[in-house]
């Protein structure tokens, strides 16, 4: 392409006079794509959170031995060599192969939590912040008794009653991440409810489902999403303890925190084995956080010329 | 000539304040009608009554030969429609200027949308260029102008302006008000229009009524404020303010 081609091209996106809505909509997103990608550390989350995606994708490719079948005999615990990259586990499991492959559990669990929990949070806080008087108070008090508990302590809570296992653990994370949601979503309605833009909507007979679904959400998302993303870090961690404590994923599989919490017993001299999938978490965790950050920046309406 | 708004002991009260004070009012069907005040004065909360944002406390309010409840049906809003102050706050930032014009069609139910989006664009002298822009791509007047393509969208017979041009600049003030007048002629609307320059008033409405903290004052005839022909005191005062500083 030459440069001409990608001059016109980036007119077209950046023009003043759209002359369809895909344009717009093109537009709009090369917009915030600019200003996303002008922030490096954003991008370098960006760059953490594809090759998870690539390594999560391509795990049976990449991963040089079995996840969950190690050689017993010859190969426990061995250090990191130039066979092994990051040593070997107590059962002589090859502990590189275990993270590619621990990298589609942790993606599990990040984005199942993300899709439950994000709409229970915005249906929650918009509902509440439009309607008001009992229907608000109702629930936020119920998010109120959600908040007030430990988000740790109320997810082992549901995961003792629910059961052991990956699914659960999602489901509990879940349960106690929806309330932050609720409340950013709630104050984003509060500060637009009552603006002239809803007014006219609700003058043109729109039924209250119609404003909060498609006038008031849409503003609430690019907040949400911050914060989302900012909260996987989180939700990761929290997958890793529930693992670490025996009540997230049951081995053998490949989960991160499972691993750290069967590494521990050979923390001090064998040091890789809860070292590599703790690196391999800290590091997924600081891309989404960069990543938040950056589209915090890119995102948020009140910045810039949005 | 039939009425086509009857306000009738009108209040409005906001937690405990009594906004509006027992007003009654009658705009004739086709009139252009203002209401003037300084800020404060309830002209806005009586405007916003009888749109149904307001909360009314007692009082009867009568459109078009029907009596409004509490809660408006889809008939009323395609009979009476709104033009804000603001015009940076009355569209919706995340949306395009097409996104919003369709938003009442699709409420409404209407098929021939595209063809009406374009009417709509070209009668208040937008053209189809601006129909994907956003509203920060707009300036003060273009925006006015999208929402007065909104507010008629739906053809309702009746408009209500809440001083569509005091957020705007003189030049910019003068275009909207003429495209108001082209407006009103051809699709012989009536207009509620509030605003605080008597200038407007005179040139854009045939009767008036003034009001001060919530109560009417007088009505008056434009051709009236103009001679000056006034029995209230406040009247007066608010004429002579504005007229602004005379040299001594």
């Amino acid at each position: 392409m030459s440069a001409d081609t990608i001059q016109s091209r980036r007119d077209w996106l950046l023009s003043e006079r759209p002359a369809s809505r895909m344009q717009a909509r093109l537009g709009r997103a090369y917009v915030a794509w600019r200003r996303f990608s002008a922030n490096r550390l954003a991008f370098v989350g960006l760059l953490i959170i594809i090759a998870l995606l690539v390594i999560a994708a391509l795990a049976g490719v990449l991963a040089p031995y079995s996840p969950t079948f190690g050689d017993l005999k010859n190969s426990r615990l061995l250090a990191p060599s130039a066979e092994h990259w990051f040593g070997t586990d107590d059962l002589g499991r090859d502990i590189l192969s275990r993270i590619l492959y621990g990298s589609r559990w942790t993606l599990y669990v990040v984005i199942l939590v993300a899709i439950i929990a994000a709409p229970i949070g915005l249906l929650v806080g918009t509902v509440a912040g439009y309607a008001g008087g009992w229907t608000d108070a109702i629930l936020m008090r119920i998010t109120d008794i959600f908040l007030a508990f430990p988000k740790l302590v109320l997810a082992l809570a549901f995961v003792a009653a629910l059961g052991p296992g990956i699914e659960n653990a999602v489901l509990a994370i879940a349960i106690t991440s929806w309330p932050p949601y609720a409340r950013i979503a709630r104050a984003e309605t509060l500060t637009v409810r009552n603006s002239d833009y809803i007014k006219a909507v609700q003058l043109m007979g729109a039924s209250p489902f119609r404003i909060v679904l498609r006038h008031i959400m849409p503003l609430c998302i690019s907040s949400l999403i911050v914060r989302v993303t900012l909260d996987m870090a989180g939700i990761i961690l929290t997958a890793a303890g529930l693992g670490f404590l025996g009540l997230g994923a049951q081995p053998p599989l490949p989960e991160w925190g499972t691993m750290i919490a069967s590494g521990r017993r050979f923390i001090l001299d064998q040091w890789w084995v809860a070292g590599a999938p703790g690196f391999a978490i800290l590091i997924v965790s600081l891309g989404f956080n960069l990543l938040g950050d950056g589209l915090r920046d890119a995102l948020d309406p009140r910045s810039g010329d949005q | 000539m039939t009425a086509a708004i009857t306000v009738d002991g009108l209040e409005v009260i906001f937690d405990r304040f009594r906004a509006l004070k027992g007003v009654s009012l009658e705009v004739r069907s086709g009139e252009s009608f203002g209401l003037v005040g300084e800020s404060g004065s309830g002209k806005s909360t009586l405007l916003r009554a009888i749109a149904g944002l307001a909360p009314v406390a007692s009082g009867s309010i009568n459109v078009n030969g029907k009596t409004l409840g509490t809660r408006r049906d889809k008939a009323f809003y395609r009979e009476v429609q709104m033009v804000f102050q603001d015009p940076y706050g009355s569209l919706h930032p995340r949306q395009t200027v097409d996104r919003l014009l369709q938003e009442p069609l699709a409420i409404h139910g209407f098929a021939d949308g595209e063809k009406r989006i374009e009417r709509a664009l070209d009668e208040v002298g937008l053209g189809n260029g601006f129909r994907f822009r956003y509203a920060h791509q707009l300036s003060g007047g273009q925006r006015q102008r999208v929402a007065i393509a909104r507010a008629l969208i739906l053809e309702p017979s009746i408009l209500l302006l809440d001083e569509p041009t005091s957020a705007l600049d003189a030049s910019v003030q003068a275009e909207v008000l003429n495209l108001l007048e082209e407006v009103r002629r051809r699709r012989k609307l009536t207009f509620l229009m509030v605003s605080h320059d008597l200038a407007i008033i005179t040139h854009m409405c045939e009767r008036l009524m003034v009001m001060q903290s919530g109560e009417a004052v007088e009505n008056l005839t434009a051709a009236q404020l103009v001679a000056h022909r006034v029995t209230e005191d406040y009247t007066r005062n608010l004429l002579r303010a504005s007229e602004g500083f005379v040299r001594a």
